[in-house]
């Protein structure tokens, strides 16, 4: 099936890195291409959120910042409870070329195990079934 | 990345392939842990049938058997495979293209 942990996307700007650092880093660039409105507290552990009209609203929390270079957050997964503690690492990469941009992001962290206990949870449960099965059984027979 | 994540992924889908699956799985959210007696009388799937299908989300980890009343298995949702399933659908909701095009018009407008 192929599980995907990383996704990596590339585009050339005609524009220098300062700009298009501006675009990704300030309130009035990411809530004109972003959301429809942003806040952020631009430096490592500081807060960002985005807010779009059609009602969702995405926390961030900022996590690398190289001006003008590098810029990196982490968010939660899409369309996972408020509380759910699983969090995607973006990176934003600009490396100027010509009198432009060559912006890469790259989002890594989909595969993470939804906690440390999981595993451990899941091989115990296996092993709990296989007694449940012979009761199972039992009870399909005996019906 | 553990090997381990895909296959319980696998498994999940697999389970979900399944109409009736779907709907034992449907009657547990809403309904909460049942029999599979209690199952049978609340959707058009025979008794037999429903152990099949429990048997088979209980391997998947979907599903967890517990003792209930005079001896019968009472089964319960456990959502923690569906959690890591939806990792591998985030994956495929993330949408960088839209906003990395709306980033551009951006920048062009903005010229």
């Amino acid at each position: 099936m192929g599980f995907p942990d990383r996704i990596e996307r590339t585009i050339e700007l005609a524009h220098p890195p300062s700009k298009v650092w501006a675009a990704l880093t300030t309130a009035e660039g990411l809530g004109e291409w972003f959301g429809d409105e942003a806040t952020i507290d631009l430096r490592p552990g500081g807060a960002a959120q985005l807010r779009w009209d059609r009602g969702l609203t995405v926390e961030v929390r900022v996590e690398l910042v190289e001006e003008p270079t590098v810029f990196g957050f982490t968010w939660q997964l899409p369309n996972l409870p408020e509380d759910d503690p699983r969090r995607t690492y973006v990176e934003f990469t600009l490396e100027p070329r010509g009198t432009g941009t060559r912006l890469s992001v790259v989002e890594t962290g989909f595969a993470q195990l939804p906690q440390d206990a999981y595993r451990d949870e899941y091989d115990s449960h296996v092993r709990g079934w296989a007694r449940e099965l012979g009761e199972l059984a039992a009870y399909v027979n005996g019906a | 990345m553990a090997p381990d994540i895909e296959a319980v992924a696998e498994q999940v889908f697999t389970a979900l392939a399944d109409p009736s699956r779907r709907a034992i799985l449907a009657a547990l959210a809403s309904g909460g842990p049942a029999t599979a007696t209690d199952l049978a009388g609340r959707l058009p799937i025979t008794r037999q049938a429903i152990a099949k299908h429990l048997a088979l989300l209980a391997v998947a980890g979907l599903v967890t058997g517990e003792q209930g009343e005079r001896r019968r298995v009472r089964y319960r949702l456990r959502s923690a495979p569906m959690q890591l399933a939806q990792q591998f659908m985030a994956a495929l909701a993330r949408d960088w293209d839209g906003p990395l095009a709306g980033l551009k018009d951006h920048l062009d407008r903005s010229a």
